[in-house]
C-alpha cells in the first residue's frame, strides 16, 4: 500500500515545486520571491524524506536537514538586509 | 518489515494528506492576488503538510528499522519553530517596504505608521518627543 501511494505524493509534491518556481520567477516583489524560496526549501525537505522511505534508507535525513537550517538562515538574511539594509550590524 | 495493515494504512493516509495539504498551500502561493494573502498559504498549509509527511516517515521507520528514529522528529520540531518566526520576519519586511496590497484591503497599514493615533495617556511632556 506504501509503496503504491508513494509515486502520488512525489507527483503532489513535484507539482508544489513548479508551482513555487513559477513564483519564484514571476513574483512582482522581492518579498514575493523570498517567500517562494523559503517555501522550495519545506518542499524539498518533503521530498527527500519521500525518497527516503522509498529507497528505505535514513541516511539521506542529514540532508534534509542541512536544507531545513540553511534555508531558515537564508531567509533570516535576506528579510533582514531588507529591513535593515545591512545582515550583521 | 512486517508491518501491520492497520499501521500501514496509517501511513498512507498521512502521507496522502501531507500532500494534498502541502498543495494547497502552494497552489495559495501561486494564485493568491496580493503578498499579504500569499504569505498565509505556505506558512500555515505547507508546514502542515511537511509535519504529516513527517510523521508518516516517523512511524514508518519506528515501525520497519531498529528503535525510535530521532532525525524527523529533530526536523519537524526545527520546522514547527523556524516556519513562524521566518513568516514574521518577511511580513514586517513587506511592510518595511510597503508592498502595495490587493484594491480589495480595507484600512491600509501604512496610514497608520504614518499617522500613528495620539496616545490617551496624560500630557506630561508637552511637544517635545512629538513630531
Amino acid at each position: 500500500m506504501i509503496s503504491a501511494v508513494i509515486p502520488f505524493a512525489l507527483a503532489l509534491f513535484g507539482i508544489n515545486l513548479i508551482l513555487n518556481l513559477y513564483r519564484l520567477l514571476k513574483g512582482p516583489d522581492i518579498t514575493d520571491r523570498i517567500l517562494a524560496l523559503d517555501t522550495l526549501n519545506i518542499n524539498a525537505i518533503a521530498v527527500i524524506v519521500l525518497a527516503g522511505i522509498q529507497m528505505d534508507t535514513t541516511l539521506i535525513f542529514e540532508a534534509a536537514l542541512l536544507i531545513a537550517l540553511m534555508g531558515f538562515v537564508g531567509t533570516v538574511a535576506m528579510t533582514k538586509y531588507l529591513v535593515r539594509g545591512d545582515v550583521i550590524e | 518489515m512486517d508491518i501491520p495493515l492497520w499501521l500501514e494504512a496509517l501511513i498512507a493516509a498521512l502521507l496522502i494528506t501531507g500532500a494534498v495539504v502541502a498543495t494547497l498551500g502552494s497552489l495559495g502561493l501561486a494564485r493568491m492576488p496580493d503578498f499579504y494573502m500569499r504569505l498565509h498559504g505556505p506558512t500555515k498549509a505547507s508546514t502542515l503538510g511537511v509535519g504529516c509527511t513527517m510523521l508518516a516517515s516517523l512511524v514508518y521507520f519506528s515501525v520497519s528499522g531498529e528503535g525510535i528514529s530521532v532525525q524527523e522528529i529533530l526536523i519537524t520540531v526545527f520546522l514547527f519553530a523556524t516556519a513562524p518566526v521566518s513568516a514574521h520576519m518577511m511580513a514586517r519586511a513587506a511592510l518595511h517596504r510597503r508592498v502595495p496590497c490587493s484594491y480589495r484591503t480595507r484600512d491600509l497599514p501604512w496610514e497608520e505608521m504614518d499617522n500613528p493615533p495620539p496616545l490617551r495617556q496624560s500630557s506630561s511632556s508637552s511637544g517635545a518627543s512629538q513630531r
